[in-house]
């Protein structure tokens, strides 16, 4: 696409690459990715290597040859937390992802459908609303076998809620514009309608959602591994978290053991919400010159698509 | 004469106010066409005029099928367009195509000027070679004033003018080559100095392509260089119906001549004295019991308050329903 309207996809991504603390997010995120993409290369232990611990090994402070230290099976630190990182995006990128399809499911059908099927639809999703997320997860994975897919499962299966809502109040409202009658007048069909039409509106929000999701998904399944509900095979940040907390990494002065998984998840949370504010101050230009920020924006700087057509605007009737 | 292409008779579309469900009837309606009767033959253009909310777009709704009518029929080519369903009644919106108000709110702000205008080819599987697809674009580019074509295919609508977005809206309309045009106000959101060029388009399709028009209008002053007959309506129903010449010169109903008097004359000299109506239409949920335009008319009697007047031939091809026309 050499050039697209301000309200798509692309244009959003464009205008996004100009928003410094969006990038930054994106930096942030693209750097944990690839950390754990690459933890097999970065790496200095083994993880699978059966730890030769002795008493010796147990809680050791960063030092060259461990960086970030050792914990209470005397295992490297950084090693755990390169392979935590996989365990964490992994379960958070899955987890959001069936969030997501729900929720837009949801939402699109809901808002497009209206009527009975949206009061059903809507009705179900204020139940998943106030029932408390959490508790619940806690039960049903403490009820279940720990594993990794169960987690995303739940995870997923509880936190597409809010997608839902926003996805059916951006439905609707795109719904109620000229052009759908004007489809529906020329013949369209409903699913049409909502491929055409409806869904490139909806999906900029859709994106921005997602980002968010992913955070959530990352806090709620750190959170779970925390409570000791994680899969034992596959330890992520949150079951470092836990066993740092319950096998005394503080009393024993151990704080790097608690340090490295904690930066970890603050840090990707962080990304995310950078990416996902970035977008939305993409997506909604007045949140970006407020009157108390410091810099005054009293015109805002045109997109580089629309100065680019600037010059044969005026004559083209 | 060969039977009209469209026959619309006693056609009514109301629409339930209030809270309602299965349990409970709705108790009030919107009437907003209520007992409406006209024909456009091929060819013909029929301008629709009156004030906003007299239910000039839902008549135009309700003929394409977006809006269920609560009686009445509507004969479109020979075929009852009010029993049709599903691939029957998509097939019918084939041949009738509408323009809608607004330009810049009836073209997707994500598509191109070329999908715009290819969408209907896409929607009803027609012109399915890339090639055939592209020639049909650009033709019905080309006969809305898209001239050269190659121009705009790949723009957005923000990169257009206003009028150059309705006609790209026409061009969509006009790629079925459709034998009936509802134009819903299709230059009432335009600058003036753009409206007349939209109205020439639309009088010179009628003239070279034989398509009927309906040229729904709240103002008078639009309908002449397009409009072979007028009808009048005022709150869903045709007060008075007739050729434009008779209507402009020999307005019988007083809402017309109402109307009439406070359009703008180009010389100033000329301006008869203006009938301001008084007061608001009445709600439409509940009409007066007589002539519905009674309480707002200048020369109403004892009479219209009692009974609603029908309407009744005045002359050939002139009907007007009121009891002193």
């Amino acid at each position: 696409m050499e050039s697209s309207h301000p309200g798509g996809l692309t244009a959003t991504m464009r205008n996004f690459s100009r928003n410094r603390m969006g990038m930054v997010g994106l930096a942030m995120l693209l750097l944990a990715i690839a950390l754990a993409v690459f933890a097999p290369v970065i790496a200095p232990y083994d993880p699978a290597k059966p730890p030769r611990a002795t008493i010796m090994d147990i809680y050791l402070p960063p030092s060259a040859e461990h960086p970030f230290g050792t914990d209470d099976a005397g295992q490297d630190v950084l090693t755990n937390f390169l392979y935590g990182a996989r365990v964490s995006l992994m379960v958070g990128f899955f987890a959001s992802f069936i969030a997501v399809a729900i929720g837009g499911v949801m939402g699109l059908s809901a808002g497009f459908i209206g009527g009975r099927t949206d009061n059903i639809l809507m009705r179900f999703t204020d139940i998943m609303l106030v029932i408390p997320d959490l508790p619940l997860a806690v039960v049903i994975v403490a009820l279940t076998k720990p594993s990794l897919w169960v987690i995303v499962l739940v995870i997923g299966l509880l936190g597409w809620t809010s997608t839902a809502r926003l996805i059916r109040s951006q439905t609707l409202s795109v719904k109620q514009r000229r052009f759908v009658t004007r489809a529906r007048a020329v013949g369209a069909g409903n699913f049409y309608i909502i491929r055409r039409h409806i869904l490139p509106l909806v999906l900029p929000l859709l994106v921005v959602n997602t980002v968010l999701v992913i955070s959530l998904a990352i806090l709620n399944e750190s959170t779970l591994s925390f409570l000791g509900l994680g899969d034992p095979t596959a330890p992520s940040w949150g079951q470092m978290l836990n066993f740092a907390f319950t096998r005394g990494a503080m009393s024993a002065g151990g704080w790097w053991a608690l340090l490295a998984p904690g930066i970890g998840i603050v840090w990707v949370v962080l990304a995310c919400t950078l990416i996902g504010q970035g977008l939305e101050q993409v997506l909604n230009p007045r949140l970006a010159s407020h009157n108390l920020s410091s810099t005054k924006q009293m015109i805002l700087r045109p997109p580089r698509t629309q100065s680019q057509h600037a010059p044969q605007a005026p004559d083209q009737a | 004469m060969a039977s009209p292409l469209v026959a619309v008779r006693n056609l009514r579309t109301l629409f339930p106010v209030g809270a309602h469900s299965v349990f409970r009837a709705p108790a009030t309606f919107v009437h907003a066409v209520d007992d409406v009767t006209f024909d456009i033959d091929e060819g013909e253009a029929l301008a629709l005029v009156g004030e906003s909310g007299c239910g000039k777009s839902t008549l135009a709704l309700t003929l394409l099928g977006l809006e269920r009518p609560t009686t009445g029929s509507i004969d479109f080519a020979g075929q009852e367009m009010t029993a049709l369903k599903g691939s029957e009644l998509k097939a019918a919106r084939r041949n009738m195509q509408m323009i809608f108000q607004d330009p810049y709110e009836s073209l997707n702000p994500l598509m191109r000027v070329g999908e715009i205008v290819a969408e209907p080819l896409i929607v009803h599987k027609l012109a399915n070679a890339r090639s055939d697809r592209e020639a049909r674009v650009r033709a019905a580019l080309e006969a809305a004033g898209l001239k050269p074509p190659e121009v705009y295919l790949e723009r957005y609508p923000y990169q257009l003018s206003g009028g150059q977005r309705q006609r790209v809206a026409i061009a969509a309309a006009l790629v079925l080559e459709p034998r009936l045009l509802l134009a819903d106000e299709p230059v009432s959101m335009l600058d003036v100095s753009i409206r007349a060029e939209i109205i020439n388009l639309l009088a010179e399709l009628k003239q070279t392509r034989k398509i009927s028009i309906l040229f729904i209008t709240h103002d008078l002053g639009t309908v002449t260089a397009v409009a072979d007959r007028i009808a009048v309506m005022y709150l869903g129903r045709i007060v008075e119906l007739g050729r434009t010449a008779d209507v402009l010169t020999q307005p019988r109903h007083p809402y017309t001549k109402a109307l009439l008097s406070v359009t703008p004359a180009p010389n100033p000299r000329l301006r008869k004295e203006r009938i301001i109506l008084k007061g608001e239409t009445p709600d439409p949920t509940r009409l007066p019991g007589g002539c519905r335009f009674a309480p707002r008319c200048p020369v109403a009697q004892p009479l219209c308050l009692a009974s609603d007047p029908p309407l009744t031939a005045l002359e050939t091809g002139h009907t007007a329903a009121c009891h002193f026309g």
